[in-house]
């Protein structure tokens, strides 16, 4: 059965993490992600969650309860934004590096300072090179489906590596949307019942040393090992998505296309963005401009081969990034696609636009103009400006 | 020692399974001043062994003592504690 009801994004999450019967919760609450865990810690209390819930003193021990809890062969959850995933950091490469089945949900907010609460991708892109498997959810409908896909992803036992669920800041998190959700029974068929979750849990009968010391000597073995991982573990969340699609009839796959088949320009963006770039992009092609976009539901491990196979043929790339970019050649997701099309003969022309940090509206009227300066580029064939603040006040 | 594995021989996250492997780590090989202990000096009142922070200095039944190269790292503190100088530290290879 499904059913149809009403929930914001971080509910939405929440209820993913009840029906895959999560163990242990470890979280420290901070906006916009409080109601993530606020939900969960009802569901315990209320007796709809038989899990332990470790209300912790800081993300730091969060994120480390949660490691110790999964290396008893537990399914964990946490979830956090901002400065939370800052101060977690450490933790994070731990985590992957121990090879832990952990799923966590950032509500994305920007870094301070100035404090802010709204979104930027600034907690994504900190984790993004920490070995963690990260999803972008364009909506509730998929931030809830991504979720219980993470339990899914993360627990194979080919992958073993921990998995975060982005969901835009208030945009997704506080708003109320419409979703199909599974009934409880449906989703305990998804995952694994059994446990332990972690291939080699914590046994007194056998011990071993977790996280030893390696020096020049392991060091870097492990890390290629862990590096492996990463690049494999690309086809069974490939396989993830496939069975997912063919039981809630909803499709997903790492990267979503819209009017690439005869695109003359695309534009790409992670997270909510995706559907108001789809919607002007419909407006524009209704006028006969032959303008695409494409969105990443997967961006770690970045899906390159059909990042490149939706692009080789398009005159402009406009990718947008949602993070200052201080000092560097472009944005994190610019970059990604500028590695990732370099190798081809006939490159896309690239524009990099940098927007919506701390929640700055983007306006249908500024997304417009984004399509209108790429086509522009595609008939005069050439780049002046190659990267622009869009919604700044010069 | 044996022969360092692969990244493929290791266990996920480097998880050491064979514990404890501790004693394969020959430390001795840090060592540039070797302890020589003269037995005829030694009155076996034990200070070095109370103070190797290895510890590679082992007690027999009769209090006499051993110390075990393969982990010394030749810090000279067993020289410092000795109160009759029973032990010297002479440089590796001389």
């Amino acid at each position: 059965m499904v059913k149809r009801i009403g929930l914001n994004g971080d509910e939405a999450v929440a209820l993913a993490v009840k029906q895959v019967n999560v163990d242990v919760i470890a979280a420290y609450p901070i906006t916009p992600q409080t109601i993530i865990v606020e939900r969960l810690s009802e569901y315990v209390n209320n007796g709809e969650l038989n899990a332990e819930f470790v209300p912790v003193e800081s993300e730091h021990s969060a994120l480390s309860t949660v490691v110790g809890a999964a290396l008893t062969g537990a399914r964990v959850f946490t979830a956090t934004a901002s400065q939370g995933l800052a101060l977690m950091y450490e933790i994070l490469w731990i985590a992957s590096s121990l090879r832990l089945p952990i799923v966590m949900a950032i509500a994305n907010r920007a870094f301070s300072a100035p404090i802010n609460i709204h979104c930027s991708h600034d907690d994504a892109m900190a984790a993004r090179d920490t070995g963690w498997i990260e999803l972008f959810s364009e909506n509730v409908q998929e931030a809830y489906d991504l979720t219980l896909q993470a339990f899914m992803m993360t627990e194979n036992d080919n992958v073993m590596l921990p998995a975060i669920v982005n969901l835009d800041g208030f945009i997704l998190s506080h708003s109320l949307a419409d979703l199909y959700v599974f009934d409880d029974h449906e989703v305990a068929k998804l995952v694994r019942d059994e446990r332990p979750i972690y291939k080699m849990p914590i046994d007194f009968k056998s011990p071993v040393t977790y996280g030893p010391l390696g020096l020049y000597d392991y060091y870097m073995e492990i890390k290629k090992q862990q590096a492996v991982a990463m690049r494999e573990s690309y086809t069974y969340i490939k396989n993830v998505f496939e069975k997912y699609t063919e039981l809630s009839n909803r499709k997903y796959s790492p990267v979503k296309t819209y009017g690439i088949e005869d695109a003359e320009i695309v534009v790409m963006a992670l997270g909510s963005m995706a559907g108001n770039l789809r919607s002007i992009a419909k407006s524009l092609r209704k006028k006969g401009k032959k303008v695409g976009v494409v969105s990443l539901t997967l961006y770690r491990p970045f899906p390159q081969d059909i990042i490149i196979d939706v692009l080789k043929n398009v005159n402009v790339v406009v990718v947008m990034d949602r993070f200052p970019n201080f000092g560097s050649p472009g944005g994190p997701l610019f970059k990604d696609v500028a590695a990732s099309l370099y190798h081809l003969k006939n490159r896309p022309l690239l524009l990099n636009i940098i927007y919506g940090l701390g929640g700055r509206e983007t306006s249908p009227k500024e997304i417009k103009n984004i399509f209108e300066r790429a086509l522009e580029i595609s008939k005069k064939g050439v780049v002046e400006e190659k990267e622009i603040w869009v919604g700044v006040r010069e | 020692m044996n022969r360092l594995k692969n990244w493929r021989e290791i266990p996920i996250g480097g998880t050491i399974t064979n514990t404890p492997t501790s004693l394969e780590y020959k430390t001795g090989s840090w060592r540039a001043l070797k302890p020589i202990l003269n037995r005829e000096k030694c009155v076996k009142c034990l200070l070095c062994w109370v103070y190797c922070p290895e510890p590679a200095i082992y007690r027999h039944e009769d209090n006499s003592v051993e110390i075990d190269y393969n982990f010394c790292k030749g810090c000279g503190i067993c020289e410092n504690v000795c109160p009759t100088k029973a032990i010297t530290m002479v440089r590796e290879g001389e």
